[in-house]
């Protein structure tokens, strides 16, 4: 499976490096090209970003489709790799659209067609679904029939998984980059923290479904991932690059990332508890509070995330492969690689939602503008009071034009 | 000895399969399939013998004959009639051939009064019926899952299947509860923090069940374990979703809610009517008993009930006014100035519909004209889900979902159609007829930043001068 330069290598080197450590070794050298082109895309902007997510996704559905028909012998179903693809364009249209309207709503709102196309959107889309679904339903075939349904449900399954949560990556992406980079850190980082510790510490087994996981490299890399964590949150939380969210700027036509960083990302002091303080003999701590924040994600990397990595083990036993593809020589497929990431990015994605941010305000105002003029009067009186109450307002009137 | 163990897995299955239909089935053990018994035997010992321990160098890297397990699964055996005592004695007179016309005559007639009644008692009935309706489709579905994989021993896997229900109506409802009864939710602290951290709490909810399915995989069932999981979330995607679309399409106005039900029931017996009478061009080879003339039929039936439906049911306010709930006497009102659409207006015919009835103008509601493109979809689309459900129980060799209902057999059976047309009238209503719901609206302004809802409220207040809903000196409301 590796890659024939990597073979000479090892076979000039003539027991130089012992033959058991080849598969360590092809497994690190991939690594660092692999990292090195994450930090690369990561500096190429957020357009890059979400071609590189588009490109993820687009390839694990198709290692996770291909499973399916060597699985079922189902290649030469009638129509099913056309449909397959066809719910896949489907479903990433609708969420692009809805992404798009979000987010490059100055833009939508310049551009007829683009104008018709956001208004309608939902209709379009679920069009679109129902004649991929009417054109199964003419595909049945009589002897095929069971086969044919075990590809739908799959592929629809797989649709659930790989393509919600890559637009809930790009979804954590516009919100500023350190919600996306922090993430896929962590992650890796207890990726690697665990193999080490349970490398050179490990004994206990984990679960009987990983039998190379041990309960040292789970505790050990729980804790070094924290730690990580809480560094690189340090560390990036002073750059604008990083903390602004992402925004369209209509008139250069080009993503910014520019803003005033918010409250999470301005150094506060906090009290230190009393033991702590007699410990360290400091009163107070400038922290970042998004570092404490990055303390909860890197626990649910560390103790919850593995959960994915067990569930992708469980099905590759249960259809009984050794990796989803061979893309990359000695990790497997990309879908290998990221098992682990998809849970990640929905709970930072519900983490942002409840307890970060606020609705998206153009998105709420687009709703506004969306309502009758009765219905938005009274939401401006409604609001009109809540501002005054609040002392935003100066309390007499006040001509604003 | 497997031949054995694998037959009496069988029985001890349609055993419990039957357990609630009130019979025991008559049938014995069904046939192993097509491929004959010698296959079945390799397949049942392979199975049997723990899939996991041979890793057969195959090219693909998967065993072969599990693959043939799937087509060669047996039938799931036919259930026995299921009428009740009363109805068999007061047919006994008739053949038999029209005792089936009769059992479902009669059925469709009862199911159809308790349709109106339940109307009758209101939308917090509506509400629960949806509820029970859904909860027996799932049930049906899942047990259809159970007999075809002969997973009832799976551990666990019956309680994780009924959580994950519990965790997406949690989600669903919860969501549905913000957007409509926010200011009871305001007034209880309980609830405040409940809905506050709605999607967090679901969330949690949700990965403890996966976490749980993933430390239930035992070693030799791991297959059978992702195809109930899977299983369990397509039967999810499609029955809850579905029906929870119903519930906000009620809550816009009972009249969305009644007439594309109705509208699909409608299509049901016309098409099945004109078929019985004119039908002769088979429709598609999934159901054979589907004709062109009942098809064609069915559609200009539709069409003409959906119009006059609506025209009875325009006027009114009953059926016409979005559902709320008042906070002040704690129960649903549908009360409301009607909106455009439920008031007569005049529209000009075309000049050959003019010469044909000789009249030039005709007064319709506006809601109508919207029927026409509800009864077009139920008649020419909706068939569809029919046919998507009878592809269903032929690839699982069933012949209904259940025996729920005598004659008609399961309530996934009269429902098979209903849910793609709820999906339908859902995004209808969100694109072409109603904006965002407006209280949802003033809870994200509510959730913003003070400086977010200052700017929202200069914009709003330029865009409102602009309009002219506002005059441009007043500030003060």
């Amino acid at each position: 499976r590796s890659l024939p330069l990597l073979e000479k290598l090892f076979q000039n080197e003539s027991g130089c490096i012992p033959y058991r450590w080849k598969n360590y070794w092809i497994r690190g050298v991939l690594s660092i090209p692999m990292i090195s082109s994450f930090f690369l895309i990561t500096y190429m902007g957020p357009i890059a970003l979400i071609v590189a997510v588009m490109g993820v996704q687009i390839k694990c559905f198709h290692e996770i489709i291909t499973i399916g028909y060597r699985v079922y012998h189902s290649y030469e179903l009638p129509w099913f790799r056309t449909l397959s693809w066809y719910f896949l364009i489907c479903v990433n249209y609708f969420f692009y659209g809805e992404t798009v309207a979000d987010y490059f709503g100055g833009l939508v709102q310049r551009e007829e067609p683009l104008q018709f196309l956001a208004r309608y959107h939902r209709f379009i889309s679920f069009a679109l679904y129902l004649a991929g679904f009417c054109m199964f339903v003419l595909s049945l075939v009589k002897k095929h029939y069971r086969l044919q349904f075990y590809m739908f449900a799959w592929t629809h399954v797989t649709l659930l998984i790989v393509v919600t949560q890559s637009h809930l990556v790009i979804q954590n992406l516009f919100e500023g980059m350190i919600w996306f980079i922090v993430p896929i850190s962590i992650v890796i980082c207890n990726d690697i923290m665990a193999y080490l510790f349970g490398f050179f510490f490990g004994r206990t087994p984990l679960i009987k479904l990983s039998p190379k996981k041990t309960w040292e490299g789970f505790i050990g890399g729980f804790f070094s991932t924290v730690i990580i964590g809480f560094i690189m949150a340090h560390l990036m939380s002073r750059f604008q690059y990083f903390v602004c969210p992402v925004e369209f700027n209509s008139e250069t036509n080009r993503f910014s990332v520019e803003c005033e960083p918010s409250d999470l990302f301005v150094m506060q002091e906090y009290t230190l508890p009393a033991v702590l303080q007699n410990a360290l003999k400091w009163e107070t701590v400038n922290l970042y509070p998004f570092a404490i924040h990055s303390v909860f994600l890197s626990s649910f990397a560390s103790l919850i995330g593995p959960f994915g990595g067990f569930f992708a083990s469980g099905f590759k036993r249960a259809f009984k492969i050794k990796d989803f593809a061979s893309t990359i020589p000695g990790h497997g497929g990309i879908m290998d690689r990221f098992d682990c990431q998809y849970l990640m990015a929905t709970f930072t994605h519900v983490y942002i939602g409840s307890f970060v941010r606020g609705p998206n305000p153009s998105k709420v105002f687009q709703q506004l503008l969306m309502l009758q003029p009765e219905q938005q009067l009274g939401i401006f009186h409604t609001l009109h009071s809540h501002l005054r109450e609040r002392g935003m307002l100066p309390p007499a009137a006040t001509q604003t034009e | 000895m497997v031949v054995i163990l694998f037959f009496g897995r069988l029985s001890k299955l349609t055993a419990a399969v039957s357990h609630n239909r009130g019979a025991s089935p008559t049938a014995g053990v069904p046939n192993p399939g097509p491929r004959g018994p010698v296959s079945s035997l390799r397949v049942s010992s392979s199975v049997f013998q723990g899939s996991d321990s041979e890793l057969k160098p195959d090219k693909d890297g998967v065993s072969d004959s599990e693959s043939k397990v799937d087509s060669g699964v047996p039938e799931v055996p036919v259930p026995p009639d299921d009428t009740p005592e009363v109805l068999n004695k007061a047919l006994s007179g008739l053949s038999s051939r029209w005792k089936n016309w009769w059992v479902r005559g009669i059925l469709t007639l009862a199911m159809i009064s308790f349709f109106f009644i339940i109307i009758y008692l209101g939308p917090m009935v509506l509400m629960m019926i949806v509820l029970c309706v859904q909860i027996k489709c799932f049930h049906e579905i899942i047990t259809i899952g159970y007999s075809v994989y002969h997973s009832y021993d799976l551990p666990w896997f019956r309680t994780l299947s009924w959580y994950f229900l519990l965790c997406v109506n949690y989600f669903f409802y919860g969501e549905t509860v913000t957007d409509y009864f926010f200011t009871l939710v305001q007034r209880e602290e309980p609830l405040r923090i409940l809905s506050k951290y709605h999607r967090f709490i679901s969330f949690a909810l949700y990965l403890t069940g996966f976490c749980m399915f993933v430390l239930s995989l035992v070693k030799k069932h791991y297959r059978l374990q992702f195809y109930m999981f899977g299983w369990t979330h397509v039967t999810l995607l499609i029955v809850v979703t579905q029906s929870h679309l119903i519930i906000h399409n009620l809550f816009e106005g009972m009249i969305w809610f009644i007439v594309p039900i109705s509208c699909v029931i409608c299509n049901d017996i016309m098409a099945y009517m004109f078929g019985f009478f004119f039908g002769r061009t088979p429709l598609i080879k999934l159901s054979p008993k589907k004709t062109w003339e009942g098809f064609i039929g069915g559609l200009f039936a539709t069409i003409v009930f959906g119009i006059l439906l609506s025209y009875v049911m325009a006027s009114c306010r009953y059926f016409v006014c979005p559902v709320e709930f008042n906070n002040d006497s704690n129960s649903f009102q549908v009360d409301c100035e009607p909106s455009e659409l439920f008031q007569l207006q005049e529209y000009t015919l075309p000049s050959v519909l003019e010469s044909v009835t000789g009249w030039t103008t005709v007064r319709l509601y506006p809601f109508q004209i919207h029927s026409i493109a509800l009864s077009s979809f139920a008649s020419i689309v909706g068939p569809f889900g029919g046919f998507f459900a009878s592809g269903f129980k032929r690839a699982f060799k069933i012949k209904d979902f259940a025996n729920t209902i005598p004659g008609h057999g399961g309530i996934m059976d009269r429902f098979d159609c209903q849910y793609i047309m709820a999906t339908f009238v859902n995004v209808y209503i969100a694109s072409f007829i109603r904006g965002p719901n407006p209280s949802k609206v003033i809870q994200q302004l509510l959730a913003l930043r003070p400086d977010q809802q200052l700017h929202i409220f200069n914009s709003l207040k330029a865009h409102l001068i602009e309009k002219g809903l506002l005059p441009a000196m007043e500030v003060n409301a």
